[in-house]
């Protein structure tokens, strides 16, 4: 066991972790931030995706030592069920999610393409999202609720 | 002996050198053009022109030396070398001087042209009718030559061009090979299109980049060639004009390429070689005519054209080790014919892994001809012997044993899902494991790097196997411990030396 201090969401965590845990073990079940999902465990599914400076990363495969400094944000960090934000309203209004196991790595993975280019066209969605599956095939929706945003001139945050 | 610097004869004398020296310095390049290149050191020529002047007059000998320390004296010359003028010339007075100009002129323009310009040939209405055996055999020249690899842009239309290659000289965009009229090549015809491939000059005349392989290409068959422009003229037309090239000076001057093509552009349509069988003649056709292997796998030399001296030794592509093709059979970690021909056409073969990087769409594009073609490129290969004798080095330990615990713990967070002796992957996939891979085997560890950082992302439509990127998820450190790591398990005897330099430069390329 290490003491490692992950920023999660703005707040500075102190925990004890053994080092090779990866981050999603943190996140669920010692943050209690149990947004992100355990999907397939091998990178291949994208139910895990958090946000790690900037960048999407899967959260089963990245290990917590070496996070330490760097701003982790969860689709948590996104709004509330009372107050949700622009992309999970856009979302809720296009009736993006069936069983909604896949949501909040989508959510995050596409979060990370509008901050970074904030009028993506259909094509950049698609490639940027391929990386995350939808059992229930959802995936359309998705790209609506995405391109929904992307039109939007409002700021995500 | 030497008169003093102010008296009056030394100084007649000067008077006199200098305009001998004006005189020499105006005939200077006329007597260039017409003599030819006698060239004489400086000192050599003050000699010359101060022996002429004692033999003449020769009141001092000795006094040029004097020019040394008179500020007035005329240099012959800003070099260091200059010509010897011969003063009296009656060429110099004649008509003769001035034709010698005007007809050197003339040939050094005709060679520049002769060089440097090309004439366009007409544009065609495209033509439609081919049969469909020809289409057949085109489409799968098109497939070994790999047109779609670089004419094809992630997500774009097939063969639209608009892929980035970036070279040392600039980014270069692919262009469109659809049979679009405006933007594709619609309007040629296969003799423009025959010569595009086998001298690197597009229909309107102007030099293509020899990043395009022509220098290859050219040694294709006249048939290939042919079938190849039957399938492209086939295809559906598609509007995608040519994005801008961004290449730095002077490489952004297209007629330049043609000194270029001057000093590498040579070569035949390959012929059968008759000691040897068919398979490894065709082996050897696709591999250095459409195939274009050594394109990546033969290192390039200052103005990025391909060593010959080297070929097929190993050269690097978009950050990546392209290995050496020769010795294959010789190498510490050993190609058999089976694992040659599984990983030509992208699969998962034991002992070496699976195609990644650069070589994954090439190795898709095999595997999608006939596996004679493939069969035919691994006898081949596999009969290049390495010109260095391997040295096979016996395993031993460094003397002081470096802990590898970080990079184990790292491996079972990072990579065990899939990679573990007991992950699913190898257990019912029978993947190999990673310390029998060429990236873990290989001298340098760059394959090994830009793999984790990468991943190998999945190929729309094509099969195979999928690596997520670990360049987010991994920070610099973390890389190193665990590619010493696996290495160790790897080549106990063989440490990589360079990881921490080698990971901030993939870095940084990577950005």
């Amino acid at each position: 066991m290490s003491q490692i201090t992950l920023t999660v969401n703005g707040a500075a965590q102190a925990l004890e972790l053994e080092p090779d845990m990866p981050l999603l073990y943190a996140l669920r079940n010692h943050l209690n931030l149990n947004g992100a999902k355990y999907g397939c465990g091998l990178g291949q599914c994208g139910a895990c995706t958090v946000i790690v400076d900037d960048k999407p990363v899967f959260a089963c495969l990245t290990p917590c030592a070496g996070l330490e400094g760097k701003k982790i944000r969860t689709v948590e960090s996104l709004g509330s069920a009372e107050k949700p934000g622009p992309l999970q309203a856009a979302f809720i209004d296009k009736q993006a999610a069936q069983c909604g196991y896949c949501i909040a790595g989508m959510l995050m993975r596409a979060q990370s393409l509008l901050e970074r280019d904030p009028h993506p066209d259909e094509q950049t969605i698609c490639e940027h999202m391929a990386g995350n599956l939808c059992r229930c095939g959802t995936h359309l929706r998705i790209i609506e609720a995405i391109k929904q945003v992307a039109g939007h001139s409002g700021s995500l945050t | 002996m030497c008169q003093g610097y102010g008296h009056p004869a030394a100084a007649r004398i000067r008077a006199r050198d200098n305009a001998l020296m004006r005189r020499a310095q105006r005939c200077l390049w006329r007597n260039a053009l017409l003599r030819g290149p006698v060239i004489l050191h400086r000192k050599r020529l003050l000699y010359a022109l101060a022996l002429a002047q004692t033999s003449a007059s020769a009141p001092f000998p000795g006094c040029y030396k004097e020019r040394f320390h008179d500020p007035h004296f005329i240099r012959p010359a800003t070099a260091r070398c200059v010509f010897l003028p011969t003063m009296n010339s009656p060429l110099l007075k004649s008509r003769t001087l001035w034709i010698s100009v005007a007809v050197l002129a003339v040939i050094g323009l005709v060679v520049a042209v002769a060089l440097m310009w090309r004439p366009a040939i007409a544009p065609i209405k495209r033509p439609t009718s081919f049969d469909s055996a020809q289409l057949q055999r085109g489409a799968r020249v098109v497939e070994a030559g790999d047109c779609a690899v670089c004419h094809t842009r992630p997500g774009g239309e097939y063969l639209a061009g608009g892929l980035p290659l970036v070279t040392p000289f600039g980014t270069l965009y692919s262009t469109n090979i659809t049979p679009d009229a405006q933007t594709g090549i619609g309007e040629w015809s296969l003799p423009a299109f025959e010569r595009a491939m086998r001298e690197g000059i597009a229909r309107d005349g102007h030099f293509l980049y020899p990043a395009f392989p022509y220098v290859h290409y050219r040694r294709m068959s006249a048939a290939d060639i042919a079938d190849a422009y039957a399938y492209l003229m086939s295809g559906p037309a598609v509007h995608a004009p040519a994005r801008q090239n961004q290449m730095n000076f002077p490489m952004n001057i297209r007629p330049l390429v043609s000194f270029w093509n001057l000093l590498f552009l040579h070569g035949e349509p390959l012929t059968p070689l008759a000691e040897h069988s068919a398979a490894w003649n065709r082996g050897r056709y696709l591999v250095d005519g459409p195939g274009h292997c050594a394109g990546c796998h033969s290192p390039l030399n200052l103005i990025g054209a391909e060593k010959s001296s080297e070929y097929l030794l190993g050269g690097s592509v978009d950050g990546w080790e392209a290995p050496a093709l020769v010795g294959l059979g010789q190498r510490a970690n050993p190609w058999n014919r089976e694992q040659l021909l599984g990983y030509l056409r992208a699969d998962v073969v034991d002992g070496h892994g699976t195609p990644a990087g650069p070589m994954r769409p090439v190795s898709l594009s095999l595997a999608r001809l006939p596996a004679s073609e493939a069969e035919a490129i691994a006898d081949y290969l596999l009969s290049l012997q390495s010109p260095h004798a391997v040295t096979e080095t016996t395993p031993k330990k460094p003397s002081n044993p470096t802990d590898h615990s970080s990079g184990a713990l790292l491996f079972s967070s990072a990579c065990a899902g899939c990679h573990a002796a007991a992950a699913p992957m190898r257990e019912i996939d029978g993947r190999p494991g990673l310390q029998n891979t060429s990236a873990l085997q290989a001298a340098s560890s760059r394959n090994f790097l830009k793999t984790v950082l990468e991943g190998v992302p999945a190929i729309p439509g094509a099969p195979g196997p999928v690596m997520p990127p670990f360049a987010a998820s991994l920070d610099n450190a973390q890389l190193g411990a665990l590619a010493a790591y696996l290495r160790e398990q790897a080549r106990p005897d063989q440490p990589w030396a360079d990881l921490s330099s080698t990971i901030e430069a993939l870095r940084q390329e990577t950005k």
